[in-house]
């Protein structure tokens, strides 16, 4: 296996542990693995994103750019400025979610619609998957836990055994969360059939 | 056993591991979860410093007493540490004295982009530069080792990407049992009197030359044979960039690289028919082999400016004839769709948001409602945290942001050089503890007449919410004692202190009006907990529509939770906290139009 992936949202989303939990399920395999998180100060509601690069050797831990194999975003406005990223014939996973930036709520800027980001993802994705990650959250009765939904759907794409994912949740989830994050993933897998 | 671990795990563990004793830092990014991860680690002292020289001082005492020790900083945190480092250079070190230096290429979360690097040059110590988490933890124990070896501290530089990437580790070491303390007197080495000094300073320079020697045989300065028509010198993750870009080329990666391993560099250089220096930021290397005589190329092909990736190497060295081809094979273009940019914010809740709003109106920053701008008032020195974001519109409440501590020294200058407005310094808790209170002694002894405004928060917030010495706990969790920022000022002897709730508008608006009134120097400690930090159960406001006649005023707060919509204003529920800062929004507005939600 040799893949990049990409994980865009919002500070405060969870990309971080997103990346963690695959990243940790791919070394489970002994496969090299590097992560590399962008982030600079998005604990304050910035744009996140979180490579993944998975391979026998690895060596840069950010990956080409317009290389990657996946796009997993969280929100819909993250996945279209990261839909260059994306290699032609590459997958996106996009949370059918808008969180506006505030250049929007204040009225000076306007969210782009469903179809502009529908067109920038559609430039290079061979396949768009939408989900209702956020309705799945709520649905837990904790919406943080929209990032564990969102990579339960992505580990459907990708051959990693389910023992791998497991462990990288009791490893990287708070034992108070644990049932919750896995029940989260379970659903968020069997949401990709 | 092989473990994921970000660069700064893997030299807390490598560190643990070689035996330390004694850690010190103050928070920066991309350094911050070195002592952080230290801290969780059993046996090891470590601290919180209220800054890097202070940091750096605590960590030559412990080494002078024989134990392993280690002060970890952002690069401009080794700006305010160079004094005792390039002091220490000098009289060495007992048990070892190790440095590190995290670097921001790019500028991910800094003021400049300074390479480090220069750093071990100039002080004359030797530089170690891990590419990955595996070079962190390997380097760092062996840092250690030739510190002691050496008699010298040993500078270590990670960037942003090598300090935050999270790679493979094969953790091998164990920790060993720690030699008891015992300081040692050895004044002809650590009083550093000038007739010491003179005698010292040929040691450094013997030790320049024996490091240098050692440099070209040390393993992690490796060549890895190519073909030979491309030869690439690189250290640190332009080393991995490097790698895949040129598969086929020939790679002297240096890990140790300064001193210069001149007998390493002269025998690739002969091996290889073009010589090529791939290294981020400043032509350090590329400039020492051109020194020893050789033909290099580096900042003629690679930029000076920001950070690598695969994509700045590559273009790079296409457009340089290094690689086969013009421009690698055209992707695809993405419809060109303006994406509203998603910049760092004040949270909802921020206690910082009151004190900006009051200042934007003072201070006259907000733009009338015809868009233009008024004349401002007020002269606003800022400084390092996330009050920094006080800047941006609509608050637009800050007029300058330089190093930590700056703002009060620059608000005396500003007041010396007899500038007519009213003169504010807003600095946090944190940032007051590391270099703010130097600056207010000299306001009260020189006689600034001006106003400070301290930003306490309970946290260093911006780095990710760690003590300091305003908490009342230490970098292990132990409660200590506090120190009160008030008392403090009035014991330097500002007269004039004031504290105000930053949930509390109409208060804080008469302590900080009253504070400006005074023509002398004052002090107002603006207190509200970090929104991030309160655990509380939340409650959202929500809008009356039936009051709300769409006038604007709650936007002027900049909440990313007050959204305009087309008849007048909604409150995002997932992002309000309303109940955390006494609905600002409410507070400010004139129609008594948004309230708490009922339970």
């Amino acid at each position: 296996m040799k893949l990049d992936l990409i994980l865009a949202g919002v500070g405060g989303q969870g990309i971080v542990l997103a990346g963690d939990l695959l990243a940790e399920a791919a070394l489970s395999i002994g496969l090299d693995v590097k992560k590399s998180d962008v982030f600079g100060m998005a604990q304050r509601g910035g744009s996140v994103t979180s490579v993944v690069r998975l391979a026998r050797t690895v060596h840069s831990p950010l990956a080409r750019p317009g290389q990657a194999d996946y796009l997993l975003a969280l929100e819909k406005l993250e996945a279209a400025r990261n839909a260059g990223q994306l290699k032609p014939g590459g997958i996106a996973i996009v949370c059918d979610y808008a969180m506006p930036p505030l250049a929007v709520s204040s009225g000076s800027a306007t969210y782009p619609s469903d179809e502009q980001v529908r067109a920038a993802l559609a430039a290079r994705a061979e396949k768009v998957h939408w989900l209702d990650g956020d309705g799945i959250a709520r649905s837990l009765g904790n919406r943080k836990v929209v990032n564990v939904v969102m990579i339960g759907f992505l580990s459907r794409f990708l051959d990693l055994p389910d023992a791998a994912w497991q462990q990288a949740l009791e490893r990287h989830v708070p034992k108070r969360f644990l049932e919750l994050n896995k029940e989260a993933f379970a659903r968020g897998r069997a949401a990709a059939g | 056993m092989k473990q994921l671990l970000s660069g700064n795990e893997a030299i807390a563990l490598g560190a643990y591991h070689a035996g330390l004793g004694v850690a010190a830092a103050y928070p920066g990014t991309p350094s911050t979860e070195i002592l952080e991860a230290i801290a969780c680690l059993r046996g090891v002292y470590a601290e919180w410093s209220p800054n890097e020289k202070v940091a750096l001082d605590v960590a030559i005492g412990a080494s002078w007493s024989g134990v392993r020790a280690m002060a970890s900083m952002k690069h401009v945190g080794l700006n305010v540490a160079a004094d005792p480092f390039f002091s220490v250079a000098y009289s060495g070190v007992g048990g070892g004295l190790v440095v590190i230096t995290a670097d921001d290429p790019g500028m991910h979360s800094s003021q400049n982009e300074q390479d480090n690097r220069h750093y071990a040059r100039s002080a004359k110590v030797p530089l170690l530069e891990p590419a990955d988490s595996q070079e962190c933890y390997d380097f760092t124990r062996l840092a250690f080792e030739l510190s002691e070896r050496f008699n010298t501290p040993v500078l270590v530089r990670t960037t942003t990407r090598v300090a935050h990437s999270r790679t493979v580790v094969d953790v091998t070491g164990e920790r060993p049992p720690l030699p008891e303390a015992k300081f040692r007197h050895d004044p002809g080495r650590f009083v550093l009197v000038p007739a010491n000094a003179r005698r010292l300073h040929p040691g450094v320079e013997a030790r320049q030359q024996a490091l240098a020697e050692y440099a070209c045989s040390f393993p992690g300065n490796r060549v890895e044979a190519g073909d030979g028509r491309l030869g690439i010198v690189t250290s640190g993750v332009a080393y991995h960039y490097a790698r895949e870009v040129f598969p086929e080329a020939s790679l002297l990666k240096l890990g140790l690289s300064y001193p210069t391993p001149e007998t390493l560099l002269r025998s690739f250089a002969a091996s290889v028919r073009r010589l090529v220096v791939v290294e981020e930021l400043d032509p350090i290397m590329e400039g020492e082999i051109k020194a020893l005589g050789l033909a290099a190329e580096g900042k003629s092909i690679f930029p000076i400016l920001g950070e690598f990736d695969l994509g700045v190497v590559e273009a790079s060295a296409r457009r340089a004839g290094l690689l086969a081809g013009d421009s690698a094979e055209a992707l695809p273009a993405v419809p060109d769709v303006p994406l509203p940019p998603r910049p760092p914010v004040l949270c909802p809740g921020c206690p910082h948001r009151s004190t900006f709003y009051v200042l934007s109106l003072l201070g006259r920053r907000q733009k009338r409602a015809d868009g233009s701008s008024q004349e401002p008032q007020l002269v606003i020195a800022g400084d390092i945290g996330c009050y920094t974001l006080g800047v941006l519109p609509p608050l637009g409440a800050l007029d300058s942001c330089v190093s930590m501590g700056s703002s009060i020294g620059m608000a005396l200058g500003a007041a010396k050089a007899g500038v007519k407005d009213k003169i504010v310094a807003v600095i946090g808790d944190s940032t007051f503890m590391h270099s703010g209170i130097a600056a207010l002694v000299d306001v009260v002894y020189n006689q600034g007449n001006l106003t400070v405004v301290v930003l306490d928060n309970g946290t260093t917030a911006m780095t990710g919410h760690q003590e300091n010495p305003a908490t009342g706990v230490s970098a292990l969790g132990q409660q200590t004692q506090a120190i009160d920022i008030a008392n403090l000022a009035r014991a330097v002897g500002v007269s004039d202190v004031r504290e105000a709730n930053a949930f509390d508008l109409p208060g804080l608006r008469r302590a900080l009006k009253g504070a400006f009134d005074n023509p002398g120097a004052s002090v107002v400690v603006v207190k509200g907990l970090c929104a991030l930090r309160n655990k509380e159960p939340k409650r959202q406001a929500v809008v009356d529509a039936e009051k709300c006649n769409a006038c604007g005023l709650c936007l002027r707060i900049s909440c990313p939770a007050v959204v305009k919509g087309e008849n007048g204003v909604t409150i995002d529920q997932n992002l309000c906290v309303g109940s955390v800062c006494q609905t600002l929004c409410g507070q400010v507005c004139a129609h008594d139009a948004i309230h708490l939600a009922e339970l």
